[in-house]
């Protein structure tokens, strides 16, 4: 039954599985989609979608499934059978003269009805089937539940199912949008190592399950140890200061936020650097000169456990990334170039990524592309958004 | 839509819009769980007990917490008290079922009738605990191994569940859901809210209310955006300080009823500077 539309909502990204499609035939068999295409729409939302933030992908297959059916006869005869299978029959169906689901079988025969009826008709009439008016199952009039048709006055309150999909109200849920603090500490909350799930030694007493085995021991101790369970991640976190970061400062400033408030991290060190990493780091994201620390200090004494987030634009002129005294800030002459720099922090700390606030899609359009270009085959480079972020933590998180 | 089972539309206090509700009778119908997400404030957790008015049902309510443990909701195997009584000789030691404690799950099942039971913000709980559930809810019922007994519902709960995504929920507990997001309610719909609980409020007063209540939450940054309790807790505290509606627009009079972090009533305050 309908199975293209099946494979459309896989196609645009939506995980549908053969249980959940089955659940939306049974549903549809139960005669759950009474009102036609609307009540249909709202079915795929309540059993197909898990997530507010995938329904935007169901619009989007709805729109293009659905969009080019003006009149039923566009819809796939399987479509037909089930609706007219629906059980339902309109409550209020009072001044009938038509029958529901005698459709109109096309967009001409519509606006002929309409004309004719428009001299047939004389008085008010609601909540009908045939004629012009509101609250019915009718094609014609407002406020009413008829899927097709031409809407007479009023605003649509059950809009048609595919305008509404077409509306498309879900776009800001999407993932690939940008973050808010609270996303953000959502996806470093993921940024975490069990030491239970380590190899250490069972070394903490747990209470709970001596209590139990005691008891159901009848009374002889019997005591537990498990493992202590405590996060492990160590992390060290460089953002970008520099000037071009400037237009994103919003959007780092909350994931500063958002990093500074977790307090799972065994350990959490910031430093910052201008537009490129040479010998100093920064203490504060103003970068003021002699504010700062010796690279190769930072590096000797955090350990290659360290998991390290660069957060920047990788986007600078060619000699800053690549030449010797290539550093474009008042004061500095770097001996190493700063790739050299990039490239000893990859070989020391092996979890190592880099967040970039440019969306992914620019990265090749950009003015800085060649210096994202090079950075990229240092660091694997995401985009600063959920999407981004969570893969760049999973990045950081599996074991090679 | 057929007839077999009890409709919902809503009850007296709780203005429910047409998708939630035929949400709620879908999850009825196809006898699944539903769970209900959206922002604090919009309801989730009053869903339940109106559902539960409206179909005069019992109300079963397990408030899920950091510690909870699926095990919590099934039964309790409360082995110290039989040891209490072991060693002072008191109760039915022998009887294994008589220290068996049903949790809130085990209720459900438990119950002659068919009750609708809340299970109240799950992602609190840890990563794995909705996975540990997915046997109950699809089959209804639990093996006791102490007591050689399995439980099995005598009529299946009506389930629904809150979320407020504090944590992702795993796909194979959410595929097995009726889902359904509440999005915040447009000033129609608020209007609507508003009235079912203060049915005499000048409607001066509403219109010029809603408007800032509005335009507050349209302003970008702010860190907890006002819910629906909120405006409801500051048209009180509007009317019982006797302000005049036409004051609303200069100035905001309580802002700490609406906003509950001093960083958003700096933002705000900064921002009306600037107009």
């Amino acid at each position: 039954m309908f199975l293209t539309f099946f494979y459309l909502l896989r196609e645009k990204g939506l995980k549908v599985s053969m249980g959940q499609w089955m659940t939306l035939m049974s549903a549809l068999e139960k005669g759950l989609a009474a009102s036609g295409l609307t009540g249909f729409y709202g079915l795929c939302r309540s059993i197909l979608v898990n997530s507010e933030a995938d329904f935007d992908k169901l619009d989007l297959a709805f729109f293009e499934f659905f969009d080019g059916v003006r009149s039923p006869e566009d819809l796939p005869a399987a479509f037909w059978a089930w609706l007219e299978n629906a059980k339902d029959a309109p409550d209020h169906a009072r001044d009938d003269k038509g029958q529901f689901g005698d459709f109109l079988h096309n967009l001409a025969e519509l606006r002929k009805m309409f004309e004719d009826r428009k001299e047939e008709q004389k008085e008010r009439h609601d909540c009908g089937t045939y004629w012009i008016g509101t609250a019915g199952t009718s094609a014609l009039g407002h406020g009413g539940t008829g899927e097709t048709g031409i809407r007479v006055g009023g605003s649509g309150v059950h809009s048609r199912a595919v305008q509404v999909a077409g509306e498309r109200n879900f776009k800001d849920f999407r993932q690939d949008t940008i973050l808010d603090i609270r996303q953000f500490q959502l996806a470093f909350r993921k940024l975490r190592q069990y030491s239970a799930r380590m190899d250490v030694q069972k070394s903490e007493l747990d209470i709970g399950a001596t209590v139990a085995k005691t008891s159901e021991n009848a009374g002889m101790l019997n005591l537990v140890y498990e493992k202590p369970r405590k996060n492990t991640v160590k992390l060290l976190v460089l953002f970008d200061g520099g000037g071009s970061m400037h237009r994103f400062s919003a959007l780092c400033n909350r994931l500063f936020t958002a990093v500074s408030q977790e307090s799972h991290f065994k350990d959490l060190k910031f430093y910052y650097f201008h537009n490129c990493v040479y010998d100093k780091l920064y203490k504060n994201p103003t970068c003021k000169h002699g504010d700062w620390v010796d690279t190769t200090y930072v590096m000797n004494n955090l350990g290659p456990e360290y998991k390290v987030i660069f957060v920047g634009d990788a986007s600078m002129s060619f000699s800053e990334l690549e030449e010797v005294f290539g550093a474009s800030y008042y004061g500095i002459r770097n001996q190493r170039p700063g790739i050299d720099w990039l490239r000893r922090f990859r070989s020391r700390y092996e979890k190592s990524v880099w967040f970039n606030p440019i969306p992914a899609e620019r990265w090749n359009r950009v003015d800085g592309s060649i210096t994202i270009g090079s950075i990229r085959r240092i660091f694997p480079m995401y985009e600063l958004t959920i999407d981004g972020l969570d893969a760049g933590i999973k990045n950081l998180l599996v074991s090679r | 839509m057929s007839d077999s089972f009890e409709k919902f539309t809503g009850s007296a206090d709780y203005v429910v819009s047409g998708e939630l509700s035929s949400a709620v009778n879908v999850a009825i119908a196809l006898e699944k769980p539903l769970l209900i997400k959206g922002e604090p404030g919009t309801g989730k957790t009053m869903l339940a007990q109106s559902v539960a008015r409206a179909l005069n049902m019992e109300l079963i309510v397990w408030s899920v917490k950091s510690t909870t443990k699926a095990q919590d909701g099934l039964y309790l195997y409360d082995t110290v008290q039989r040891l209490y009584d072991a060693q002072f000789g008191e109760g039915d030691v022998k009887n294994i079922g008589s220290y068996i404690r049903p949790g809130k799950l085990g209720q459900a099942f438990a119950s002659e009738k068919q009750v609708v039971l809340l299970i109240d913000e799950i992602d609190k709980a840890d990563l794995e605990f909705p996975n540990d559930l997915l046997w109950e809810l699809d089959r209804m019922e639990f093996y006791i191994p102490e007591t050689r007994q399995t439980v099995r519902a005598k009529k299946r709960p009506i389930v629904i569940i809150t979320s407020n995504a504090e944590k992702e929920l795993p796909d194979a507990f959410l595929r097995r859901c009726i889902f359904h997001y509440i999005a915040f309610p447009g000033a129609e719909k608020m209007a609507e809210i508003v009235r079912v609980h203060y049915p005499d409020l000048e409607d001066r007063l509403l219109a010029e209310a809603m408007e800032s209540f509005y335009r507050i939450r349209s302003v970008r940054d702010l860190q907890k955006k006002p819910g629906t309790s909120e405006l409801l807790d500051w048209l009180q505290a509007l009317v019982l300080a006797g302000i005049d509606p036409a004051r609303l627009e200069a100035a905001l009079p309580f802002p700490g009823v609406l906003l509950k972090k001093n960083q958003d009533i700096d933002l705000l305050n900064s921002q009306s500077h600037n107009h």
